[in-house]
């Protein structure tokens, strides 16, 4: 996946200007900035979910928007956990995994669940559900597959705990051995155990 | 399951989840079309004659309360994200909502109508009229009402906001349902009523959610 003279505004502000950069298959990306530098707005704007100003975005030979594959590989999440408080932790899975055209057996998601140790939890609608314990049901989407994909991850480690993180980690690493992509942000200093770790920092790429 | 069957799925079972809400437009179509007959007088020839008006009116209105929560609820948890970014088109989703919501406040209400023609003492033709018309306007509103949901995602005063954006829209199927039963009071044929009321609904079901999915994609 390439990026090539990225330009994203906010308003009017500029959040960066002409940004370069290359995320090849089978890394791990941890795309650094202080707050408000843009990060969850070049995650969007990789996921589809927004418009660049300028530059654009391609990946191997083709348009991103245009790309089937990529669509087929993307795995996006974003701050929020998408779970409807009112279904249950495994039906709000279960809605997120059918419309993403995944097929899969309940046994896959009660196994995906009891790997994010939140299956003791699985029939309770989402609302009782504590906020790390709702992180872990929405990441226990990544659990599930089994194909290398393309995740972009917004601040996955939020709201888990020191086995939350450990377990987010070792998905990564399963992606990533699948030949898969991670591209992340987080605001702790993660340190996966026999990975890779590529810096990609937003700092100074501000334009004027 | 497909995508579309499982957002369908999803919104009916939400409902179902939420019993008292989601019979909260019904009970408002009742409660107001009923309160008509303690205003005007119980003179039963002019009740008879407004009655398609009213029932008209209230069900516009019952069909426009819970469109606020249509797409707010999904912007707000990151679902609608999700759904953008899913196996099914933005196209078919505002399709999948609208009819969601059809099947959630418009059918129920389709099917409280004859109660309320009773209450003003209509013929059963003229009720089965009424029903009729209803059939083919409620999916117009619904569609209708998806798009003032989505273009007003994300804003302050959305509620007012899409009455003020949707209402207007909706005269038309105002104008021909409660039409097709006056005509039909008054000895005429019901049926030039009935074929707009189905074209409008042909041009919303065709029109509306290409507009509620450029919509979408701007809100989020």
């Amino acid at each position: 996946m390439q990026a090539r003279g990225l330009t994203v505004r906010r308003g009017n502000e500029v959040l960066f200007k002409a940004l370069d950069f290359e995320v090849r298959a089978g890394q791990l990306v941890w795309l650094r900035g202080s707050n408000g530098s843009g990060k969850t707005s070049l995650l969007r704007v990789i996921a589809g979910l927004s418009r660049p100003d300028g530059g654009s975005l391609h990946w191997g030979s083709e348009a991103l928007a245009q790309s089937q594959a990529w669509r087929e590989r993307l795995l996006y999440m974003g701050h929020a956990n998408a779970l409807k408080d009112d279904l249950s932790a495994l039906e709000a899975l279960r809605f997120l995994t059918t419309v993403h055209g995944r097929t899969c057996t309940a046994e896959r998601m009660e196994a995906a669940l009891r790997r994010m140790g939140v299956f003791h939890r699985r029939r309770l609608p989402v609302r009782m559900l504590s906020q790390g314990q709702r992180r872990r049901v929405a990441l226990a989407r990544l659990a599930l597959e089994d194909r290398p994909g393309f995740w972009v991850l917004d601040e996955p480690f939020d709201a888990l705990d020191d086995a939350g993180v450990q377990l987010v980690q070792q998905l990564f690493a399963d992606n990533v051995g699948r030949g898969g992509t991670v591209l992340f942000t987080s605001h702790i200093r993660v340190r996966p155990e026999g990975l890779e770790l590529q810096e990609l920092n937003l700092q100074g790429t501000r334009g004027a | 399951m497909s995508p579309l069957a499982a957002v369908l799925a999803r919104d009916l079972r939400l409902a179902s989840r939420r019993p008292a809400e989601a019979l909260l437009p019904v009970v408002f179509f009742v409660v107001a079309a009923s309160l008509f007959p303690l205003g005007v007088g119980p003179e039963a020839a002019t009740l008879r004659q407004i009655a398609p008006g009213i029932v008209w009116v209230c069900a516009l209105l019952a069909s426009m309360l819970s469109l606020g929560s249509m797409y707010a609820s999904d912007h707000a948890d990151g679902s609608l994200e999700q759904m953008l970014l899913s196996r099914l088109s933005a196209l078919e989703l505002a399709a999948a909502k609208s009819f969601a919501h059809w099947l959630m406040t418009g059918v129920p209400l389709l099917l409280v109508s004859p109660l309320l023609g009773l209450l003003f003492g209509l013929s059963w033709d003229a009720i089965g009229l009424m029903a009729l018309g209803l059939l083919l306007g409620t999916p117009t509103l619904s569609l209708l009402g998806g798009m003032g949901a989505a273009l007003t995602l994300g804003l302050r005063n959305a509620a007012v906001l899409i009455l003020l954006i949707v209402l207007p829209l909706c005269i038309p199927v105002l104008i021909f349902g409660a039409g097709a039963v006056s005509a039909a009071a008054s000895g005429l044929a019901p049926d030039g009523h009935l074929y707009l009321l189905g074209a409008l609904l042909l041009l919303t079901a065709l029109g509306a959610p290409v507009a509620t999915a450029a919509a979408l994609r701007i809100s989020v």
